[in-house]
């Protein structure tokens, strides 16, 4: 039985407990709705939730745990000398789960994997039959208890009303939730690099080369991992692109705010806006197949030499796609600014763009600087600009016409394809990923704390 | 002593300013004329900076658009080859059983290839034949097996056929490939391009609408290769994503707007959604390798797995528009309700979410076009597997338009950075579809209290 047939059929379930529910509540209100507490349509939520949740609580636990209790039933069967290897045996699950899902012919393994396969696949079956036992079951048993709970007299409205409070409450609790396994998944698998690699040499080494030898035998056996290429190559691609948002946003924030008329302000905000709303891949696109080989090609010309996979390239476009970040939210400050300094200004006689100079903008400049500090966030967080436009060569260098590689761009790189979750490789990319997550955390949190401050000075 | 003397300065520079002070302006004299004609054409530069910003901004714009466009138009129209094919009873169905099952096993590639070598008879040598049947794409065959299934009749008849061409003949056709450089430096040979003169002349190439492109999923081949699959799995995908934080996002955003206590666990709550609201993309992907992947085992490449993952990027923008608009119904309403004996529940699902539900709606809308646009996490989490068949449901393994996107935009085929552009113009206008809507419901439903 697949997945969605479940929660159709517990859909149905809860449908019909919420009409017997209703049907009780008339039944034993002998046809005057007043000998009720609640209205019977209380009563029919009443059992429609004790039926849906129980289920979908059931559901969420049992797929929180199958998978891990299935492997371990698999792995704790197979031959010791595979076990105590984690490169086998990370294989040979893998040619387990194949064969169990009828796609092992070609394969040519142990006869114990095959077996392992056979097994796996009759677990899964059992899995899956005792999920949906034990689902219906639930919502079963939810329903006929709840449905037994009913009387004339019970106060259906402010239970399903605290019901309801609880799941609004575990539905905020999401947010929480997600932070924490963030930080959690971050954490557990950068310590695990950290036993395997000093952190110190991660943080301040100067070179990087993840490769890691499969072989102990072979050449360029240890992998470097220092850091230290990657986040300066990822400053310089930031540089470049607040080299570009930074005044174009700022400048067209202010025409938009003080200059532009109405009809102009309602064509060009919306066509700025269109540049947030474009997704990134297309701007990596547009940085790869169009803006690099341009640099490229005129470079030549004026006799520069410019990488195909320039920070240029990349920090330019990624400038582009900010500007309507940094213009929207420099709006929002300026326009912030109290009328009465703009109208003492313009009293002592200043033109308009004085005042935005010596007063307004001044005046803003906190929250300017604050709306600055989440565009650079966002810049360092950005990836698919730099995975398709920059490069993969840790260089060391602070030349914008040259090839460098990014934080962002090497998770991506470390991740894709097939990962060992025991290699110093696999690892340092969730190490790389914390630093990521811990910088962009602090910038957001200090920006958010400067324009709030900044509010508060004008509110 | 010095403090004496630098008293007397500046007693002195007070006297300086206080008569000039008390001296009239003279708003006439050539020096103030001056002065405000600098005044105002700094202003004017002020002005014009600005126009030049926007002006630049709006120039990205368009050559971004411009560039995609004019790569992309071309996919939309497909080479087609005409070639003289013989319905070789011998080759289809030798025993002529009429049987399905035995005419789709046929070598219609050979039929092709048969056709091929009659129609260039001169060509001998192996590499030169190889050569030449690029012309017609590796596809051709089964559009030809579908021909013959539909109509057994052509069994024994030759027919003239518009066949699909390769990707070097289309870009040849559609003028990607210059057949006036270097031989050495194009991907066909003299002999190719002399081939396709020929065919020209005899009027049997032609460009026709390339429906594949919208039906078929991902291929090698970049004549073949279409982008249904990966719409089909970025509507799973989404759907699993808005099954999940529209819910989720509306039941927090009223949770958090009417009934949350001021404590500390709210407080908690709302610091988190503005910090999730501004963590790095590839963040979640890492969160959903970890969670999902290796401690729930869920299915790699799944778009339920892909869901989960976006449900908990757009959780905030949900979250944050919904109470946006639920805070935007006036009191007077909750006031109302609540006189007139109505629970707090009651007040908020009979009167305040109605209201806000059109704003809701806009949050969700551009939430859902965010969550279509994402590449990133999704990489993380294994859908940027190659995949040929089109998903049949959350669990298959899928993989969406803007990885698709990615991936062809990392092939090498000249042919894939049309099919690339065009993809983006899908994408780009479902998008615009998405936010359009957006746009409109918020346009209608926009009240003023």
């Amino acid at each position: 039985m697949s997945l969605s047939f479940l929660l159709l059929a517990v859909a149905a379930l809860c449908a019909l407990s919420f009409y017997f529910g209703r049907q009780r509540a008339v039944a034993l209100s002998g046809g005057r709705h007043s000998n009720l507490h609640s209205l019977p349509v209380h009563y029919g939520a009443y059992t429609a939730a004790w039926c849906g949740l129980p289920a979908l609580f059931l559901l969420l636990i049992w797929y929180c745990f199958q998978g891990s209790v299935i492997e371990a039933l698999i792995v704790s069967d197979l031959p010791q000398e595979i076990v105590s290897d984690s490169g086998r045996l990370s294989l040979a699950l893998n040619s387990i789960s194949l064969i169990a899902d009828g796609n092992g012919q070609h394969l040519t393994v142990e006869p114990e994997i095959v077996d392992a396969g056979r097994r796996l696949a009759n677990i899964q079956t059992i899995a899956n039959a005792a999920l949906v036992v034990v689902m219906l079951s639930g919502a079963v048993l939810g329903l006929s208890l709840s449905y037994r709970k009913i009387t004339a007299d019970m106060r259906a409205r402010n239970n399903i009303e605290r019901i309801a409070r609880y799941v609004m409450i575990a539905c905020s609790a999401i947010a929480i939730l997600s932070t924490v396994g963030i930080v959690f998944s971050l954490l557990f698998e950068a310590l695990h690099f950290f036993t395997k690699i000093n952190p110190l040499e991660f943080l301040f080494g100067l070179e990087w080369s993840p490769q890691t030898a499969i072989r102990a035998d072979q050449v360029a056996s240890e992998g470097a991992f220092g850091a230290i290429p990657l986040f300066v190559g990822t400053l310089l691609i930031t540089l470049i692109a607040m080299c570009v948002a930074v005044p174009i946003g700022l400048f067209s924030a202010i025409y938009m705010g003080e200059y532009a008329s109405p009809k102009f302000r309602a064509v060009a905000k919306p066509a700025l806006e269109i540049l947030a709303g474009v997704p990134t891949v297309v701007y990596g696109f547009f940085a790869a197949l169009t803006v690099a080989p341009f640099l490229r090609d005129n470079g030549a010309i004026l006799g520069l030499d410019v990488s195909s996979e320039s920070a240029l390239a990349a920090g330019l476009v990624m400038g582009v796609m900010i500007i309507p970040f940094v213009s929207s939210l420099s709006d929002d400050v300026m326009s912030q600014v109290p009328k009465s300094l703009r109208d003492g200004s313009y009293g002592l006689g200043a033109t308009k763009s004085e005042t935005i100079r010596n007063v307004i903008f001044p005046a803003a400049l906190p929250g300017i600087v604050g709306a600055v500090l989440l565009a650079v966030s966002r810049a360092i967080g950005e990836t698919m600009i730099v995975v398709m436009a920059a490069g993969l060569a840790a260089n060391m260098t602070a030349n914008p016409l040259q090839a460098v590689t990014t934080v962002t761009v090497q998770i991506v790189t470390l991740l894709v394809g097939d990962q060992e979750f025991d290699s110093a490789k696999t690892l340092s990319a969730f190490a790389l990923g914390l630093v990521l997550f811990l910088v962009t955390l602090g910038l957001n949190v200090f920006a958010l704390k400067v324009v709030q401050k900044y509010r508060e000075k004008y509110d | 002593m010095t403090d004496m003397a630098s008293l007397m300065e500046d007693r002195a520079a007070a006297k300086v300013i206080s008569d000039n002070l008390r001296k009239p302006v003279d708003w006439d004299s050539p020096k103030i004329a001056r002065q405000i004609k600098k005044r105002y054409a700094a202003e004017r530069r002020f002005k014009m900076y600005g126009l030049v910003a926007i002006g630049i901004a709006l120039l990205a714009l368009f050559v971004l658009v411009f560039s995609i466009g004019s790569k992309g138009y071309s996919a939309f129209y497909q080479t087609y080859v005409q070639l003289e094919i013989t319905f070789d009873p011998a080759v289809i169905d030798p025993e002529g059983t009429g049987d399905p099952d035995v005419i789709g096993r046929a070598n219609f590639d050979g039929l092709i290839k048969q056709a091929l070598r009659e129609r260039f008879p001169d060509v001998t040598s192996r590499s030169e034949k190889r050569n030449l049947y690029g012309i017609v794409s590796g596809g051709a065959s089964y559009d030809l097996r579908e021909r013959v299934l539909e109509n057994p009749s052509l069994i024994g008849q030759t027919r003239t056929i518009w066949l699909i061409s390769g990707d070097d003949f289309d870009m040849l056709n559609k003028g990607y490939i210059d057949p006036t450089v270097d031989e050495g430096d194009r991907r066909l040979n003299d002999q190719e391009v002399s081939w396709y003169n020929q065919l020209v002349e005899a009027g049997a190439v032609e460009k026709q609408f390339h429906s594949r492109f919208f039906t078929s999923g991902d291929s090698r081949e970049p004549e073949l290769a279409g982008i249904w699959g990966a719409a089909v799995g970025s509507f799973y995908t989404l759907l699993v994503t808005l099954a999940l934080s529209f819910p989720i996002g509306v039941l927090a955003a009223v949770y958090l707007e009417e009934f949350a206590p001021k404590n500390r666990f709210t407080q908690i709550v709302e610091v988190n959604i503005n910090n999730l609201a501004a963590v790095p993309s590839i963040v979640f992907g890492l969160l959903g390798l970890e969670v999902y992947l290796n401690v729930m085992h869920l299915p790699r490449s799944a778009p339920v797995v892909g869901g989960l993952t976006l449900a908990l990027m757009t959780l905030p923008t949900i979250i944050i528009a919904s109470r946006a608009a639920i805070k935007a119904v006036p009191p007077s309403i909750r006031q109302a309700a609540l006189g007139l004996g109505a629970s707090p529940v009651q007040t908020v699902t009979h009167h305040v979410l109605p209201l806000a539900m059109p704003g809701i709606l806009t949050g969700t809308i551009i939430g859902m076009a965010q969550a279509l646009g994402e590449t990133a996490p999704l990489l993380m989490i294994g859908m940027v597997a190659f995949i040929v068949d089109i998903p049949g449901g959350a669990l298959d393994p899928a993989t969406v338009l803007p990885v698709q996107i990615y991936l062809w935009a990392d092939s090498p085929e000249r042919a894939f950075v049309e099919k690339t552009s065009a993809a983006i113009m899908v994408l780009l206008a479902f998008l615009v579809l998405m936010n359009g809507l957006a746009v409109y419901l918020r346009k209608k439903f926009e009240r003023k209290w």
